[in-house]
Protein backbone atom coordinates (compact mmCIF):
# COMPACT_ATOMS: atom_id res chain seq x y z
CA UNK A 1 0.00 0.00 0.00
CA UNK A 2 0.95 3.36 -0.91
CA UNK A 3 2.29 5.55 2.12
CA UNK A 4 1.31 9.22 2.54
CA UNK A 5 3.65 11.42 4.45
CA UNK A 6 3.60 15.19 4.89
CA UNK A 7 6.16 16.90 3.74
CA UNK A 8 5.23 21.50 3.45
CA UNK A 9 3.12 23.21 6.11
CA UNK A 10 1.68 26.68 5.68
CA UNK A 11 -0.39 29.10 7.76
CA UNK A 12 -1.63 32.03 8.03
CA UNK A 13 -4.03 32.34 11.63
CA UNK A 14 -5.22 35.34 13.87
CA UNK A 15 -1.76 34.78 15.80
CA UNK A 16 0.78 34.82 12.87
CA UNK A 17 1.37 34.48 9.14
CA UNK A 18 4.03 31.61 8.56
CA UNK A 19 4.21 28.01 10.97
CA UNK A 20 6.58 29.16 13.01
CA UNK A 21 5.07 32.70 14.19
CA UNK A 22 1.69 31.54 14.58
CA UNK A 23 3.33 28.04 16.31
CA UNK A 24 5.58 29.92 18.54
CA UNK A 25 2.55 32.07 19.86
CA UNK A 26 0.21 29.56 20.47
CA UNK A 27 2.84 27.70 22.75
CA UNK A 28 3.56 30.90 24.26
CA UNK A 29 -0.41 30.75 25.20
CA UNK A 30 -1.31 33.86 23.16
CA UNK A 31 -4.86 34.61 22.55
CA UNK A 32 -5.57 36.01 18.76
CA UNK A 33 -8.88 37.55 20.28
CA UNK A 34 -9.76 41.32 20.08
CA UNK A 35 -12.84 43.44 18.83
CA UNK A 36 -14.06 42.85 15.43
CA UNK A 37 -11.81 46.10 13.26
CA UNK A 38 -13.07 45.22 9.76
CA UNK A 39 -16.53 46.42 10.91
CA UNK A 40 -18.36 48.59 13.02
CA UNK A 41 -19.99 45.26 15.50
CA UNK A 42 -21.09 47.36 18.19
CA UNK A 43 -24.74 46.64 17.68
CA UNK A 44 -24.00 43.05 16.58
CA UNK A 45 -25.07 39.51 18.83
CA UNK A 46 -20.93 39.38 19.40
CA UNK A 47 -18.72 42.08 18.60
CA UNK A 48 -15.13 39.93 19.09
CA UNK A 49 -13.52 37.30 16.89
CA UNK A 50 -9.76 36.17 15.94
CA UNK A 51 -9.18 38.36 13.00
CA UNK A 52 -5.65 37.87 10.85
CA UNK A 53 -3.66 40.81 11.84
CA UNK A 54 -3.18 43.49 8.84
CA UNK A 55 0.56 43.82 7.62
CA UNK A 56 1.93 46.25 9.78
CA UNK A 57 0.97 44.22 12.91
CA UNK A 58 3.97 42.29 14.70
CA UNK A 59 2.83 38.75 13.34
CA UNK A 60 0.45 40.61 10.27
CA UNK A 61 -0.54 38.98 6.83
CA UNK A 62 1.19 40.49 3.73
CA UNK A 63 -1.19 39.58 0.76
CA UNK A 64 1.40 40.88 -1.49
CA UNK A 65 4.15 38.54 -0.04
CA UNK A 66 1.90 35.75 -2.40
CA UNK A 67 -0.49 37.36 -3.90
CA UNK A 68 -0.75 39.52 -7.40
CA UNK A 69 -2.11 43.05 -6.64
CA UNK A 70 -4.79 42.13 -9.49
CA UNK A 71 -6.11 38.81 -8.11
CA UNK A 72 -6.07 40.61 -4.42
CA UNK A 73 -8.51 42.95 -5.80
CA UNK A 74 -10.84 40.16 -7.77
CA UNK A 75 -11.49 37.89 -4.84
CA UNK A 76 -12.55 36.91 -1.42
CA UNK A 77 -10.06 37.43 1.78
CA UNK A 78 -10.24 32.93 1.95
CA UNK A 79 -8.71 32.78 -1.60
CA UNK A 80 -5.78 35.52 -0.44
CA UNK A 81 -4.74 32.99 2.81
CA UNK A 82 -5.21 30.44 0.93
CA UNK A 83 -2.89 30.68 -2.28
CA UNK A 84 -0.61 32.28 0.79
CA UNK A 85 -0.84 29.34 3.05
CA UNK A 86 -0.66 26.85 -0.10
CA UNK A 87 2.99 28.68 -1.32
CA UNK A 88 4.08 28.31 1.97
CA UNK A 89 3.75 24.67 1.92
CA UNK A 90 4.73 24.20 -1.74
CA UNK A 91 8.05 26.33 -0.51
CA UNK A 92 8.92 24.72 2.86
CA UNK A 93 8.14 20.98 0.91
CA UNK A 94 10.85 22.33 -2.14
CA UNK A 95 8.68 21.53 -5.13
CA UNK A 96 8.04 25.07 -6.53
CA UNK A 97 9.94 23.77 -9.45
CA UNK A 98 8.62 20.56 -10.33
CA UNK A 99 8.86 18.98 -14.00
CA UNK A 100 5.89 18.68 -16.12
CA UNK A 101 5.69 14.76 -15.63
CA UNK A 102 5.75 15.91 -11.85
CA UNK A 103 3.13 18.45 -12.23
CA UNK A 104 0.96 16.18 -14.23
CA UNK A 105 0.81 14.04 -10.62
CA UNK A 106 0.65 16.94 -8.87
CA UNK A 107 -3.19 18.10 -7.26
CA UNK A 108 -4.91 20.32 -4.68
CA UNK A 109 -8.08 19.48 -2.29
CA UNK A 110 -8.36 22.80 -0.76
CA UNK A 111 -11.51 23.82 0.47
CA UNK A 112 -13.37 26.39 2.39
CA UNK A 113 -16.77 25.87 4.64
CA UNK A 114 -18.78 29.43 3.37
CA UNK A 115 -16.50 31.12 0.68
CA UNK A 116 -16.70 34.33 -0.38
CA UNK A 117 -19.56 35.67 2.03
CA UNK A 118 -17.62 39.29 2.55
CA UNK A 119 -17.86 39.16 -1.25
CA UNK A 120 -21.19 37.81 -2.05
CA UNK A 121 -22.65 40.50 1.33
CA UNK A 122 -21.05 44.06 -0.65
CA UNK A 123 -21.65 42.93 -4.09
CA UNK A 124 -25.08 42.40 -2.96
CA UNK A 125 -25.03 45.94 -2.14
CA UNK A 126 -23.89 46.81 -5.11
CA UNK A 127 -26.38 44.69 -7.24
CA UNK A 128 -29.49 46.54 -4.77
CA UNK A 129 -28.12 50.35 -4.69
CA UNK A 130 -27.00 50.35 -8.85
CA UNK A 131 -28.05 47.62 -10.60
CA UNK A 132 -26.56 44.60 -12.00
CA UNK A 133 -24.48 46.41 -14.55
CA UNK A 134 -22.50 47.75 -11.80
CA UNK A 135 -21.85 43.82 -10.40
CA UNK A 136 -18.15 42.69 -10.83
CA UNK A 137 -17.38 40.22 -13.57
CA UNK A 138 -15.12 39.32 -10.70
CA UNK A 139 -17.78 37.92 -8.65
CA UNK A 140 -18.37 34.59 -9.28
CA UNK A 141 -14.99 32.94 -9.71
CA UNK A 142 -13.83 35.10 -7.04
CA UNK A 143 -16.22 33.81 -4.24
CA UNK A 144 -16.80 30.04 -5.62
CA UNK A 145 -14.78 27.89 -3.29
CA UNK A 146 -12.66 25.92 -5.08
CA UNK A 147 -11.29 28.52 -6.07
CA UNK A 148 -8.22 28.36 -4.42
CA UNK A 149 -7.21 24.63 -5.50
CA UNK A 150 -8.11 26.64 -9.15
CA UNK A 151 -6.09 29.75 -8.58
CA UNK A 152 -2.98 27.58 -6.66
CA UNK A 153 -3.02 24.65 -9.80
CA UNK A 154 -2.69 27.87 -12.12
CA UNK A 155 -0.23 29.44 -10.04
CA UNK A 156 2.22 26.37 -9.98
CA UNK A 157 1.18 24.41 -13.17
CA UNK A 158 -0.73 21.63 -10.80
CA UNK A 159 -2.23 19.68 -13.34
CA UNK A 160 -3.53 16.17 -11.27
CA UNK A 161 -7.02 16.39 -9.33
CA UNK A 162 -8.04 19.55 -8.35
CA UNK A 163 -10.70 19.14 -5.76
CA UNK A 164 -12.40 21.31 -3.06
CA UNK A 165 -14.27 19.87 -0.06
CA UNK A 166 -17.35 22.07 1.26
CA UNK A 167 -18.35 20.34 4.95
CA UNK A 168 -18.41 23.01 6.96
CA UNK A 169 -16.36 23.21 10.02
CA UNK A 170 -15.07 19.61 8.82
CA UNK A 171 -13.57 21.08 5.70
CA UNK A 172 -10.03 21.16 6.60
CA UNK A 173 -9.62 17.57 7.84
CA UNK A 174 -11.57 16.20 4.81
CA UNK A 175 -9.73 17.89 2.51
CA UNK A 176 -6.72 16.28 3.89
CA UNK A 177 -8.13 12.67 4.35
CA UNK A 178 -9.43 12.70 0.85
CA UNK A 179 -6.18 14.30 -0.87
CA UNK A 180 -4.53 11.56 1.28
CA UNK A 181 -6.56 8.86 -0.45
CA UNK A 182 -5.85 10.12 -3.65
CA UNK A 183 -2.41 9.39 -3.06
CA UNK A 184 -3.02 5.73 -1.69
CA UNK A 185 -5.36 5.46 -4.95
CA UNK A 186 -2.83 6.45 -6.84
CA UNK A 187 -4.43 9.08 -8.87
CA UNK A 188 -1.78 11.73 -7.48
CA UNK A 189 2.03 11.64 -5.98
CA UNK A 190 1.81 15.35 -4.43
CA UNK A 191 -1.66 17.13 -3.01
CA UNK A 192 -1.81 20.23 -1.69
CA UNK A 193 -4.58 19.93 0.88
CA UNK A 194 -6.34 22.00 3.35
CA UNK A 195 -8.92 24.66 4.05
CA UNK A 196 -9.44 28.67 4.74
CA UNK A 197 -11.87 30.74 5.55
CA UNK A 198 -12.58 34.61 5.94
CA UNK A 199 -16.46 35.09 6.85
CA UNK A 200 -15.78 37.82 9.77
CA UNK A 201 -18.38 40.24 8.10
CA UNK A 202 -21.46 41.87 8.57
CA UNK A 203 -23.78 38.87 7.51
CA UNK A 204 -21.40 36.29 9.10
CA UNK A 205 -21.74 37.56 12.86
CA UNK A 206 -25.03 38.22 12.33
CA UNK A 207 -25.89 34.85 11.03
CA UNK A 208 -23.67 32.44 13.51
CA UNK A 209 -25.29 35.32 16.08
CA UNK A 210 -28.90 34.42 15.18
CA UNK A 211 -27.86 30.69 15.06
CA UNK A 212 -26.93 30.99 18.74
CA UNK A 213 -23.72 29.31 17.95
CA UNK A 214 -21.55 32.39 18.80
CA UNK A 215 -19.86 33.65 22.12
CA UNK A 216 -21.76 36.84 23.70
CA UNK A 217 -20.42 37.47 27.19
CA UNK A 218 -17.32 38.59 27.12
CA UNK A 219 -17.28 42.06 25.53
CA UNK A 220 -15.08 43.37 27.47
CA UNK A 221 -12.35 41.00 28.21
CA UNK A 222 -13.02 39.01 24.35
CA UNK A 223 -9.58 36.95 25.24
CA UNK A 224 -11.67 35.57 27.70
CA UNK A 225 -14.27 34.41 25.42
CA UNK A 226 -12.91 31.18 23.84
CA UNK A 227 -12.19 28.36 26.84
CA UNK A 228 -13.44 25.10 25.41
CA UNK A 229 -14.16 22.96 28.74
CA UNK A 230 -14.79 25.61 30.90
CA UNK A 231 -17.61 25.96 32.96
CA UNK A 232 -18.38 30.02 31.60
CA UNK A 233 -18.13 28.85 27.91
CA UNK A 234 -20.98 30.57 25.87
CA UNK A 235 -19.96 29.63 21.69
CA UNK A 236 -17.32 29.95 19.29
CA UNK A 237 -14.89 32.98 18.61
CA UNK A 238 -15.05 33.40 14.89
CA UNK A 239 -11.33 32.96 13.42
CA UNK A 240 -10.10 33.26 9.95
CA UNK A 241 -7.46 31.88 8.03
CA UNK A 242 -5.70 29.19 5.95
CA UNK A 243 -4.11 25.67 6.55
CA UNK A 244 -2.56 23.99 4.08
CA UNK A 245 0.24 21.20 4.02
CA UNK A 246 2.14 19.37 1.69
CA UNK A 247 0.72 15.87 1.60
CA UNK A 248 3.33 13.11 -0.81
CA UNK A 249 3.65 9.57 -1.36
CA UNK A 250 6.24 8.40 1.06
CA UNK A 251 9.03 7.03 -1.71
CA UNK A 252 8.78 9.91 -3.53
CA UNK A 253 9.40 11.91 -0.19
CA UNK A 254 12.01 9.52 0.51
CA UNK A 255 13.54 9.78 -3.18
CA UNK A 256 14.12 13.33 -3.05
CA UNK A 257 15.53 13.41 0.54
CA UNK A 258 12.65 15.99 1.55
CA UNK A 259 11.87 16.47 5.05
CA UNK A 260 9.02 14.12 6.62
CA UNK A 261 6.94 16.04 9.38
CA UNK A 262 5.04 13.17 9.81
CA UNK A 263 2.68 9.93 8.53
CA UNK A 264 -1.02 10.34 7.57
CA UNK A 265 -2.17 6.86 8.68
CA UNK A 266 -5.90 6.96 9.43
CA UNK A 267 -8.88 9.26 8.40
CA UNK A 268 -12.42 8.37 9.80
CA UNK A 269 -15.48 9.69 8.38
CA UNK A 270 -19.12 9.90 9.52
CA UNK A 271 -22.79 11.58 9.73
CA UNK A 272 -24.58 12.44 13.08
CA UNK A 273 -27.70 11.99 11.22
CA UNK A 274 -29.38 13.99 13.96
CA UNK A 275 -29.80 17.62 13.44
CA UNK A 276 -28.82 20.55 11.22
CA UNK A 277 -26.40 22.34 13.95
CA UNK A 278 -26.56 20.44 17.13
CA UNK A 279 -24.15 17.41 17.72
CA UNK A 280 -25.77 14.15 18.60
CA UNK A 281 -26.82 14.01 21.71
CA UNK A 282 -24.55 10.58 22.51
CA UNK A 283 -21.67 11.88 20.31
CA UNK A 284 -22.39 8.67 18.16
CA UNK A 285 -20.56 10.63 15.39
CA UNK A 286 -17.68 12.12 16.94
CA UNK A 287 -16.85 7.98 18.19
CA UNK A 288 -17.52 6.47 15.19
CA UNK A 289 -15.34 8.76 12.98
CA UNK A 290 -12.76 8.16 15.48
CA UNK A 291 -12.80 5.00 15.92
CA UNK A 292 -12.77 4.65 11.81
CA UNK A 293 -9.76 6.44 11.79
CA UNK A 294 -7.92 4.74 14.76
CA UNK A 295 -8.66 1.31 13.12
CA UNK A 296 -7.47 1.60 9.63
CA UNK A 297 -4.01 3.75 11.73
CA UNK A 298 -3.38 -0.24 12.53
CA UNK A 299 -2.59 1.67 15.89
CA UNK A 300 -3.71 0.78 19.76
CA UNK A 301 -5.71 3.54 21.48
CA UNK A 302 -2.42 3.62 24.15
CA UNK A 303 -0.21 5.01 20.86
CA UNK A 304 -2.17 7.87 20.92
CA UNK A 305 -0.07 10.79 22.62
CA UNK A 306 -2.25 14.47 21.39
CA UNK A 307 -5.89 15.12 20.50
CA UNK A 308 -6.40 18.38 18.94
CA UNK A 309 -10.20 18.20 20.03
CA UNK A 310 -12.90 20.31 17.98
CA UNK A 311 -13.28 21.84 21.16
CA UNK A 312 -15.30 25.08 19.99
CA UNK A 313 -16.12 26.55 23.34
CA UNK A 314 -19.84 25.40 22.80
CA UNK A 315 -21.69 24.19 25.93
CA UNK A 316 -23.14 21.35 24.58
CA UNK A 317 -20.49 20.35 21.73
CA UNK A 318 -17.67 19.78 24.55
CA UNK A 319 -19.04 17.78 26.82
CA UNK A 320 -19.95 15.60 23.90
CA UNK A 321 -16.48 15.02 21.98
CA UNK A 322 -15.08 14.76 25.54
CA UNK A 323 -17.63 12.03 26.00
CA UNK A 324 -16.89 10.08 23.15
CA UNK A 325 -13.10 10.21 23.61
CA UNK A 326 -13.99 9.09 26.95
CA UNK A 327 -15.99 5.69 25.43
CA UNK A 328 -13.39 5.51 22.88
CA UNK A 329 -10.28 5.70 24.62
CA UNK A 330 -11.69 3.96 27.98
CA UNK A 331 -8.19 3.89 30.71
CA UNK A 332 -6.38 4.82 27.62
CA UNK A 333 -7.23 8.10 28.40
CA UNK A 334 -5.30 8.97 31.12
CA UNK A 335 -2.20 8.92 29.22
CA UNK A 336 -3.00 11.11 26.25
CA UNK A 337 -2.80 14.94 26.64
CA UNK A 338 -6.33 16.61 24.97
CA UNK A 339 -6.27 19.81 24.04
CA UNK A 340 -8.20 22.40 21.86
CA UNK A 341 -6.24 25.53 20.39
CA UNK A 342 -9.56 27.38 19.36
CA UNK A 343 -8.81 29.05 22.85
CA UNK A 344 -6.06 30.90 21.48
CA UNK A 345 -7.43 31.46 17.46
CA UNK A 346 -10.92 31.04 17.24
CA UNK A 347 -12.85 28.98 15.14
CA UNK A 348 -11.36 28.54 11.84
CA UNK A 349 -14.28 26.93 10.61
CA UNK A 350 -13.19 25.49 7.46
CA UNK A 351 -9.58 26.13 8.00
CA UNK A 352 -10.06 24.86 11.51
CA UNK A 353 -9.22 20.88 10.35
CA UNK A 354 -5.93 21.84 8.45
CA UNK A 355 -4.65 24.58 10.81
CA UNK A 356 -5.19 22.21 13.90
CA UNK A 357 -3.82 19.20 12.10
CA UNK A 358 -0.58 21.68 11.54
CA UNK A 359 -0.33 22.42 14.95
CA UNK A 360 -0.67 18.29 15.39
CA UNK A 361 2.18 17.77 13.28
CA UNK A 362 4.47 20.54 14.94
CA UNK A 363 3.41 18.88 18.28
CA UNK A 364 4.85 15.67 17.05
CA UNK A 365 7.75 17.90 15.56
CA UNK A 366 8.99 19.65 18.66
CA UNK A 367 7.91 17.05 21.51
CA UNK A 368 5.11 19.45 23.26
CA UNK A 369 1.38 19.79 23.52
CA UNK A 370 -0.29 23.40 22.62
CA UNK A 371 -2.59 24.48 25.23
CA UNK A 372 -6.17 25.22 26.26
CA UNK A 373 -6.14 28.59 27.37
CA UNK A 374 -9.31 29.67 29.87
CA UNK A 375 -9.88 26.68 31.25
CA UNK A 376 -9.98 27.82 34.71
CA UNK A 377 -13.04 25.99 35.95
CA UNK A 378 -13.09 22.92 33.85
CA UNK A 379 -16.33 21.37 33.94
CA UNK A 380 -16.95 18.04 36.37
CA UNK A 381 -17.08 15.75 33.20
CA UNK A 382 -13.51 17.03 32.19
CA UNK A 383 -12.30 14.69 35.22
CA UNK A 384 -9.47 12.63 34.91
CA UNK A 385 -8.40 13.88 31.25
CA UNK A 386 -5.06 16.00 30.41
CA UNK A 387 -7.14 19.22 29.04
CA UNK A 388 -3.07 21.30 28.94
CA UNK A 389 -4.73 24.21 30.91
CA UNK A 390 -3.80 27.83 30.17
CA UNK A 391 0.38 26.77 29.31
CA UNK A 392 1.68 24.21 26.79
CA UNK A 393 3.01 21.22 28.06
CA UNK A 394 6.62 19.16 27.08
CA UNK A 395 6.10 15.33 27.10
CA UNK A 396 6.42 12.33 24.47
CA UNK A 397 4.23 12.95 21.40
CA UNK A 398 4.28 10.05 18.97
CA UNK A 399 0.99 9.74 17.69
CA UNK A 400 -1.87 12.68 17.50
CA UNK A 401 -5.73 12.40 16.68
CA UNK A 402 -7.36 15.14 14.86
CA UNK A 403 -10.92 15.98 15.50
CA UNK A 404 -13.68 18.36 13.12
CA UNK A 405 -17.19 18.52 13.29
CA UNK A 406 -19.30 20.44 11.14
CA UNK A 407 -22.97 21.76 10.63
CA UNK A 408 -25.21 19.30 9.15
CA UNK A 409 -23.51 16.92 11.57
CA UNK A 410 -20.52 15.95 9.67
CA UNK A 411 -17.81 14.26 11.22
CA UNK A 412 -13.93 13.85 10.45
CA UNK A 413 -10.92 12.62 12.06
CA UNK A 414 -7.47 11.98 11.26
CA UNK A 415 -4.65 10.03 13.14
CA UNK A 416 -1.13 10.92 12.17
CA UNK A 417 2.17 9.51 13.43
CA UNK A 418 5.70 10.49 13.62
CA UNK A 419 8.00 8.47 10.55
CA UNK B 1 -6.87 65.83 -12.57
CA UNK B 2 -6.55 65.62 -16.73
CA UNK B 3 -8.63 62.53 -18.02
CA UNK B 4 -5.16 60.65 -19.05
CA UNK B 5 -4.16 60.76 -15.31
CA UNK B 6 -7.77 59.62 -14.06
CA UNK B 7 -7.33 57.16 -16.40
CA UNK B 8 -4.30 55.56 -15.72
CA UNK B 9 -5.08 55.68 -12.10
CA UNK B 10 -7.40 53.28 -12.58
CA UNK B 11 -5.63 51.15 -14.85
CA UNK B 12 -2.85 50.54 -12.11
CA UNK B 13 -4.83 49.98 -9.10
CA UNK B 14 -7.07 47.45 -11.20
CA UNK B 15 -4.50 45.46 -13.15
CA UNK B 16 -1.68 45.94 -10.77
CA UNK B 17 0.65 47.56 -13.13
CA UNK B 18 3.26 50.76 -12.99
CA UNK B 19 2.53 53.92 -13.91
CA UNK B 20 4.91 54.02 -16.53
CA UNK B 21 3.76 51.11 -18.36
CA UNK B 22 0.50 52.85 -18.74
CA UNK B 23 1.32 54.53 -22.22
CA UNK B 24 -1.20 56.09 -24.49
CA UNK B 25 -0.10 53.08 -27.39
CA UNK B 26 -0.39 50.53 -24.59
CA UNK B 27 -3.06 47.69 -25.26
CA UNK B 28 -4.62 46.18 -22.18
CA UNK B 29 -4.29 42.93 -23.38
CA UNK B 30 -1.24 42.67 -24.79
CA UNK B 31 0.86 45.38 -22.85
CA UNK B 32 -0.81 45.18 -19.68
CA UNK B 33 -2.02 41.88 -19.19
CA UNK B 34 -5.79 42.32 -18.71
CA UNK B 35 -8.14 39.25 -19.67
CA UNK B 36 -11.37 39.99 -21.15
CA UNK B 37 -13.09 40.33 -18.19
CA UNK B 38 -10.67 42.67 -16.47
CA UNK B 39 -11.47 44.80 -19.53
CA UNK B 40 -15.39 44.97 -18.56
CA UNK B 41 -14.16 45.52 -14.99
CA UNK B 42 -12.19 48.41 -16.25
CA UNK B 43 -15.29 49.96 -18.36
CA UNK B 44 -17.21 49.90 -15.35
CA UNK B 45 -14.72 51.64 -13.59
CA UNK B 46 -14.35 54.18 -16.59
CA UNK B 47 -18.22 54.72 -16.04
CA UNK B 48 -18.32 55.45 -12.90
CA UNK B 49 -15.55 57.96 -12.69
CA UNK B 50 -16.60 59.87 -14.86
CA UNK B 51 -20.11 59.46 -15.66
CA UNK B 52 -20.34 58.38 -19.04
CA UNK B 53 -22.21 55.47 -20.47
CA UNK B 54 -19.93 52.93 -22.20
CA UNK B 55 -22.07 50.50 -24.63
CA UNK B 56 -20.56 46.79 -25.05
CA UNK B 57 -20.28 47.49 -28.95
CA UNK B 58 -17.70 50.94 -27.62
CA UNK B 59 -16.05 49.07 -25.18
CA UNK B 60 -14.85 46.43 -27.82
CA UNK B 61 -13.24 48.50 -29.76
CA UNK B 62 -11.31 50.29 -26.48
CA UNK B 63 -8.41 48.59 -26.90
CA UNK B 64 -5.23 50.64 -25.37
CA UNK B 65 -5.64 53.68 -22.92
CA UNK B 66 -5.58 56.13 -25.76
CA UNK B 67 -8.85 54.37 -26.65
CA UNK B 68 -10.20 54.88 -23.60
CA UNK B 69 -8.81 58.30 -22.60
CA UNK B 70 -9.95 59.72 -26.59
CA UNK B 71 -13.58 57.77 -25.84
CA UNK B 72 -14.30 59.24 -22.43
CA UNK B 73 -13.16 62.79 -24.03
CA UNK B 74 -15.45 62.71 -26.78
CA UNK B 75 -18.26 61.42 -24.45
CA UNK B 76 -18.11 62.83 -21.60
CA UNK B 77 -20.75 65.91 -20.49
CA UNK B 78 -22.57 64.89 -23.94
Amino acid sequence: MRRVVVTGLGLVTPLGADVETAWKNIIAAKSGAGTITRFDATDFQSNYACEVKPADHQYGFDASKRVDHKIQRQVDPFIVYGIDAAGQAIEDAGLTDMSEEERLRAGCSIGSGIGGLPGIESESLVLAEKGPKRVSPHFVHGRLINLISGQVSIKYGLMGPNHAVVTACSTGAHSIGDAARMIVDGDADVMLAGGAEAAICPIGIAGFGQARALSTAFRDEPWRASRPYDKDRDGFVMGEGAGVVVLEEYEHAKKRGATIYAEVVGYGLSGDAYHVTAPHPEGSGAFRSMQMAMRKSGLSLADIDYINAHGTSTPLGDELELGAVRRLFGDAIGGLSMSSTKSAIGHLLGGAGAVESIFCILALRDQIVPPTLNLDNPSESCEGVDLVPHKAKERKVKAVLNNSFGFGGTNASLVMKAV
Amino acid sequence: MSTADRVKSIVVDHLGVEADEVKPEASFIDDLGADSLDIVELVMAFEEEFGVEIPDDAAEKIQTVGDAIAYIDQHQGA
